[in-house]
């Protein structure tokens, strides 16, 4: 019989049926453990209820749910009828439902899912935000939690699986995101928890904490199915109810002796600012093997900081860990060794931003940058970079990352001229900047993102921090983005700002102040400022700000300044 | 403890330190989580200065929009719990 997914889930649970893999944790109630064959119990009660609802073998489900229990039972009771999970965020209030609702016809339309599996708490929610014209309407099924013995058919439905079918479509982040479902096999996805796993010396021995959202492949595949398919413990907690309470996560690692945890790297400052001494009483950081910083790019700062506040309970910096992802390789490219810190590359800024060219230095001037490694591919993984040409570039040249895996995406879902753009030679395009160096991944930022003023390259997050700290102005509610000017032969910065005054007098000291700022603090003046109303700026489902999206906003405000 | 004089502490902070606008008009019945005026990551913070500052410890499940979405109902709470 094939191997796949849901098979290996019920293969542990019978080899092991009375031990715990699951502990669902949260904020207002107990917390709630699981050994493996009630995991599969309710595993089966989803399946059964998706079955009942019509889902079949090869069927897209969409799962669009808050209740834990009910989502992670879902996902596998998906994949036990041989048909394909799909896990997408619900609507939260910093969703724009307009968007959000866009974004769900222009899914439905391309992926065509068979049902949209929901929940009690967020069925409402669901059938609001559904389109409400629509040729390819799912059947919505509502799911709750329920165990249940063998079904009758399911060795019938799970014969039909292939290890090279597609196992689960991974939605990136970003409401344009929709359009691409990254497909992966179940094939590509054991080989790269194999390889990834192999990196990090990832036994079933592992305890793993998280509170990562499941639509993200951080969440989804290091925070999810690395311990459930790897006969490891999984502590698993909401986003919403970590956001509020910070120490859920030092708490779950002390109780449980947690010893890996994945987090974005916005998270080591969020933990080292925002939990209470009290709050850490008694906590035991000293299990943890690794913090994995991943997702967006990895601050020396933030380590530092982390490391410190939590140096008291049994936390050193070399259990911080970087690590370079994305769906379209399952997840992991690269990733640091595990036990000894991070290395820093000094090199010099002005060769960096202008030649292009990552040059070694020791100055401890501002004209330098720290660049966190990222580590070496993993096992099975090749990256190099390429320029413009597509030719490969040298040791510390900057140009665009390129991989090829032996664990690569499917395709992305229904489009396959997204998916051949996607590749150039067997290599996939990654879109993001960066050089290798000693073997090492190191990475600048967003390929499509960069701007390049008067020859300089400009990364926006770097001008988008410098305009969070301007009074008036919400860190986090900035975007900027590049617009050429064709008479001075390059690109000028725009920034848009969401403001809470629409008083002309206060605006006006806002854009003086974003102007000096970002003058003082980086290399480049900014051509256009917009203040725009809390609300406008178009963000991704995890909340960051679209700079791309926002881009053609202001395009359809003023085409004057994007001649064609 | 003069209880007018606390609740445009409270408005301060949030104007100042969480909406970063001294000058935003906050009304005491003005949504400020349902609306996404305030985002969950400064729910702590909020959580926080409130216990530092008036001595009321806010749990945190109750900092949600149901118990905590206006001036108000953050007031009311505190004055309560003192």
């Amino acid at each position: 019989m094939t191997e796949t997914l849901i098979r290996r889930v019920i293969a542990l649970s019978e080899q092991e049926p009375d031990a715990a893999c699951l502990h669902l944790r949260y904020v207002d109630r107990p917390e709630r453990s699981l050994t493996r064959a009630e995991f599969v119990a309710y595993i089966r009660g989803a399946a059964r209820q998706l079955h009942e609802m019509g889902a079949r073998p090869g069927d897209l489900v969409i799962i669009v749910q808050r209740d834990l229990l009910t989502l992670v039972t879902t996902f596998f009771g998906t994949s036990l009828l041989g048909a394909i999970p799909s896990i997408l965020p619900f609507a939260t209030e910093k969703l724009d439902p307009t968007r959000y609702r866009t974004a769900m016809a222009m899914l439905l339309n391309l992926a065509r899912p068979a049902l949209l599996a929901t929940d009690t708490e967020v069925v409402e929610d669901v059938r609001t935000l559904l389109p409400e014209v629509e040729e390819h309407l799912p059947v919505v099924a509502v799911i709750e939690p329920q165990p249940s013995g063998r079904l009758e058919v399911e060795d019938h439905l799970q014969a039909g699986v292939k290890i090279e079918d597609v196992a689960l479509l991974q939605h990136s982040s970003g409401t344009t995101g929709l359009q691409k479902g990254v497909a992966l096999s179940h094939r590509a996805i054991f080989a790269q928890l194999d390889s990834y796993g192999h990196s990090i010396g990832f036994s079933p021995n592992d305890v793993v904490v998280s509170w990562l959202p499941l639509y993200h492949d951080m969440g989804l595949i290091a925070g999810f199915l690395m311990p459930l398919l790897g006969g490891a413990n999984l502590v698993l907690m909401s986003p919403f109810d970590w956001v509020r309470a910070p120490h859920l996560l030092m708490q779950a690692i002390s109780e449980h002796q947690g010893t890996l945890c994945w987090l974005p790297n916005f998270a080591y400052n969020f933990c080292s600012q925002k939990i209470r001494d009290r709050d850490l009483e008694k906590v035991d950081l000293s299990s943890m093997r690794a913090f994995v910083n991943c997702s967006e790019p990895a601050y020396a700062a933030s380590h530092r900081l982390f490391a410190d506040r939590f140096a008291p309970y049994g936390l050193d910096l070399g259990k911080l860990t970087v690590c370079y992802a994305m769906a379209e390789t399952v997840f992991a490219v690269s990733q640091t060794s595990l036990g000894m810190p991070v290395q820093a590359d000094i090199v010099d800024r002005s060769s960096l931003r202008i030649n292009n060219l990552a040059v070694p230095t020791t100055d401890s001037a501002d004209a330098v940058e720290r660049i966190l490694s990222t580590g070496q591919p993993i096992e099975g993984m090749q990256a190099q970079i390429l320029d413009t040409d597509r030719n490969t570039l040298p040791e510390r040249h900057v140009g665009e990352i390129a991989v090829k895996s032996s664990y690569m995406l499917n395709g992305y879902f229904h489009r396959p001229e997204a998916t051949e753009a996607a590749f150039y030679q067997g290599w996939y395009l990654t879109g993001d900047l960066g050089y290798i160096a000693n073997g090492e991944v190191f990475v600048l930022g967003r390929k499509k993102d960069l701007l390049i003023v008067g020859g300089r390259n400009v990364y926006p997050q770097d001008i988008e921090t410098l305009a969070g700290g301007v009074q008036g102005v919400h860190p986090g509610r900035v975007a900027v983005f590049g617009i050429a000017n064709a008479q001075a032969g390059t690109e000028e910065a725009a920034l848009v700002a969401e403001v809470d005054t629409e008083d002309d007098e206060v605006h006006n000291q806002i854009r003086a102040a974003l102007r000096k700022v970002i003058a003082n603090g980086s290399d480049i003046a900014v051509r256009h400022i917009w203040l725009m109303p809390p609300g406008w700026l178009v963000k991704t489902s995890s909340g960051k700000v679209a700079r791309s999206a926002n881009r053609e906003k202001i395009l359809e405000m003023h085409p004057e300044l994007f001649p064609s | 403890m003069n209880s007018d004089t606390s609740k445009e502490q409270l408005r301060a902070y949030l104007t100042t330190e969480v909406l970063h606008d001294p000058s935003y008009p906050l009304g005491d019945g003005d949504a400020l989580i349902s609306s996404g005026l305030i985002d969950s990551f400064s729910l702590v913070d909020v959580a926080l200065w409130v216990e530092d500052t008036f001595g009321v410890h806010i749990d945190n499940s109750e900092l949600n929009s149901e118990q905590f979405d206006t001036l108000d109902q953050l007031f009311a709470y505190i004055t309560q719990h003192q």
